[in-house]
């Protein structure tokens, strides 16, 4: 029992990564029609923001330590980040510290932007092109912010801590009864999981919830005939673009501390992400939000240790595995709308 | 001839003299001048010339003549690699039984494979393939290691079996692969001038195979069993109405290009008897779409030039650094020639897979039909308008 609880933990924080990124792609897809394989590239975007924060926060001058001396008896010279000396020293080392939670606010006008310029610039083209065209166009644009990235961070994984406070782990099975240090789980991990949660449930919320929200799924459901009442529909598809940007950045910024960003991270996710979206549906936002935990869970189950002595190598396959199942006997996938991708 | 038309014998005719005649065409810069950077004319960059050229050719069968994306191509180079390498291991170190095997086991994935993801079309059909080809890339990094040899990669050793050859030559080393006895790896050097010229028994080879595999798409094309997929491209709801069933065809297209890529995948092995997984990773299947958009899918000439274009510009950019840009620039004046060094180098070196996203995005953006389509247009341009409407050829843009 303790160990099935703890697998859907160990599930639910890369189900909600999946979960995010298919929200983005779904919502893209959705509302223009775009098969976005540069989704991957926004997602890895996000968490090289808070790389790029936490540099900023840490730049710094040096500045003669007359407290401390070298092994040669000369005045030690400390580095001192800007931060510190003009937020004073506590309150400086504890924005450096919290610098992955600060690059939310940081990046959400960065992907936003990006996301527009991605939009205006190039994706428009391509709606009346056909759908291979739109994944070739995305597929290179995915290499080249890639290789972008490349250069200027390099090619190693940079280690991107979460603030002290959330280092160390949660008993959880204390709390339902078992014995300590059965369950734990790291407080980061939990932090994610809340996170998402709350973008998700946002996401949902301005759609079913705004004026704004109601006009889109109003264009996703039937573009022309909004468009046809006088609703400049494209205008608030390129928001919706910018917002599914800012969704993946932000599901890269939190994830940063999990897994140290690199610049390939983006093409890893990317093809799982689009396994999860065909998995809830083209088109469908309950869908791909179910079916990332769905698969976050599944492949943690699958890594467990009795599973893998009775299948060996499950735990390599099993999402795509699931994805080819469902796909042969639900073509819809898990919750698709009739009438999506259809050709 | 050959059961072609005029033209298809000409463009058979052409890319033969080329691929024949490339150690000449490929090393036009003498030894040791400046310019010998640019030089392609050795064995292993022309034999890669080739090869990729088989592997776009099959996926361009597929791809470019039924409008199917398979992401997951990359599967069945992997998957042929290894039963060569395997064949090398088992049963002697010549060449042929191994590209066999590799075409024959490859074509079965294929059926498999394509037996599920044909159910399915559009963007279903490139994800199917490509949640197939990740399957069988982290099988072979993880449990079929036993085949596999995991992270390391298959490789011959000395204590293999090989009934029909020897485990180990005379002096105890490893056996290279041959065609009943020529060398692979055997090359004759001709020296001209300035000019070295070398000839490698696995080029030619490769060549010879291309060759054949290049005919084979030509009849392929040209044949009822091509329009039939040209027209499960154009549109299948009416070629269904019209009593006929795709599936078969777009099955046996799938299984040809399956096979192709197989045959490339044993020829690979052939040249450097050693088999990675890294070769089955979803970016090599991304590679060989590149290769065949840039060239022009359904096109038959395209997806060659795509993949020669991109093998050569790989390696001639990945060699140039910051000194040679140095050196090309050296007539500006100092900070300028600082100043264009900058903007150059991030796209040259180990940037090289930047200049190829951003070309391919430009190709994509305004060349849909590529290479092909570009020489068309120019081509048009110096004819004139006179002839605009009869030089819009059969070689429709892939869609």
């Amino acid at each position: 029992m303790d160990a099935i609880i703890l697998q859907i933990l160990n599930g639910l924080d890369k189900g909600s990564a999946y979960a995010l990124i298919a929200l983005g792609l779904t919502l893209i897809f959705g509302t223009l029609g775009v098969v976005n394989f540069a989704h991957g590239a926004l997602f890895m975007i996000g968490s090289f923001c808070a790389v790029t924060l936490s540099k900023i926060l840490n730049l710094s001058y040096e500045v003669v330590d007359p407290t401390k001396k070298d092994f040669l008896g000369n005045p030690l010279k400390v580095k001192m980040p800007y931060v510190e000396s003009w937020f004073g020293t506590d309150m400086g080392a504890a924005i450096i510290d919290w610098s992955v939670p600060l690059a939310i606010l940081f990046s959400i006008p960065v992907m936003i932007c990006i996301g527009f310029i991605m939009e205006r610039g190039l994706i428009k083209h391509f709606y009346k092109r056909p759908h291979a065209d739109q994944i070739l166009v995305t597929f290179g644009l995915a290499i080249v912010l890639q290789e972008i990235i490349k250069y200027f961070y390099g090619a190693n994984p940079i280690p991107t801590p979460a603030p002290a406070v959330f280092k160390g782990s949660f008993d959880f099975g204390v709390i339902l009864g078992f014995d300590p240090n059965t369950i734990i789980y790291p407080y980061w991990r939990l932090v994610y999981f809340g996170f998402a949660a709350l973008i998700i449930g946002a996401v949902f919320a301005f759609l079913q919830f705004t004026t704004f929200g109601m006009v889109v799924r109003a264009g996703m459901a039937d573009r022309e005939t909004v468009g046809l009442l006088g609703i400049n529909i494209d205008k608030r598809f390129t928001i919706m673009f910018g917002l599914a940007a800012a969704v993946a950045g932000l599901a890269g910024v939190m994830y940063a501390p999990i897994n140290s960003p690199n610049y390939h991270m983006g093409m890893d996710f990317l093809v799982l992400s689009f396994v999860v979206v065909v998995v809830g549906g083209m088109g469908s936002l309950p869908g791909a939000v179910a079916a990332g935990f769905l698969l976050g869970v599944l492949e943690s189950f699958a890594s467990m240790n009795q599973i893998k002595s009775l299948i060996p190598g499950i735990d390599q396959i099993i999402i795509y595995l699931v994805a080819i199942i469902i796909l042969l006997t639900r073509p819809r996938g898990l919750m698709g709308r009739k009438g999506v991708m259809e050709d | 001839m050959l059961g072609l038309n005029k033209k298809d014998t000409t463009l058979l005719l052409v890319v033969a003299i080329l691929t024949l005649c490339a150690p000449f065409i490929l090393n036009p810069f003498p030894e040791g001048s400046a310019l010998a950077q640019f030089n392609a004319g050795y064995p292993d960059l022309m034999q890669r010339f080739v090869i990729f050229g088989i592997f776009a050719i099959g996926f361009n069968i597929l791809f470019g003549l039924t409008g199917y994306l398979s992401f997951g191509h990359a599967a069945f180079l992997g998957v042929g690699s290894y039963s060569a390498v395997w064949m090398f291991k088992l049963l002697s170190m010549n060449v042929i039984p191994a590209i066999i095997l590799s075409m024959i086991v490859s074509g079965l994935f294929a059926v498999v494979i394509g037996f599920v993801s044909l159910r399915r079309s559009g963007i279903y059909f490139s994800i199917l393939t490509l949640a197939f080809a990740q399957m069988s890339f982290n099988l072979a990094y993880s449990v079929l290691t036993p085949i596999t040899n995991g992270e390391t990669g298959l490789q011959l050793t000395l204590n293999d079996p090989r009934i029909l050859g020897m485990s180990a030559t005379a002096d105890g080393s490893i056996p290279v692969t041959s065609l009943f006895g020529l060398e692979m790896r055997s090359t004759y050097q001709m020296e001209v001038g300035a000019w070295l010229f070398q000839f490698n028994a696995g080029y030619y080879l490769c060549a010879a195979i291309m060759l054949l595999a290049f005919y084979l798409a030509i009849r392929i094309f040209r044949s009822p069993f091509g329009m039939m997929l040209r027209a499960v491209k154009s549109n299948q709801q009416r070629m269904r109405y019209t009593g006929l069933n795709p599936r078969p065809y777009t099955l046996a297209a799938f299984v040809i290009s399956g096979m192709y890529a197989g045959l490339a995948g044993g020829l690979m092995a052939s040249m450097d008897p050693l088999a990675g997984a890294e070769r089955m990773q979803w970016t090599a299947s991304g590679e060989v779409v590149l290769m065949t958009i840039l060239g022009g899918a359904g096109t038959l000439i395209g997806p060659v030039l795509g993949a020669g274009f991109i093998k050569y510009f790989e390696n001639i950019f990945s060699k140039i650094n910051d000194n040679v840009l140095h050196s090309w620039f050296s007539f500006l004046p100092d900070g300028l020639e600082d100043f264009i060094v900058t903007i150059v180098h991030p796209f040259i070196g180990k940037g090289w897979h930047l200049t190829l996203g951003i070309l391919f995005m430009l190709v994509v953006i305004f060349l849909p039909g590529g290479l092909v389509e570009g020489g068309q247009r120019i081509a048009r341009l110096f004819r004139g308008k006179k002839t605009a409407n009869t030089s819009k050829t059969k070689t429709e843009p892939a869609e």
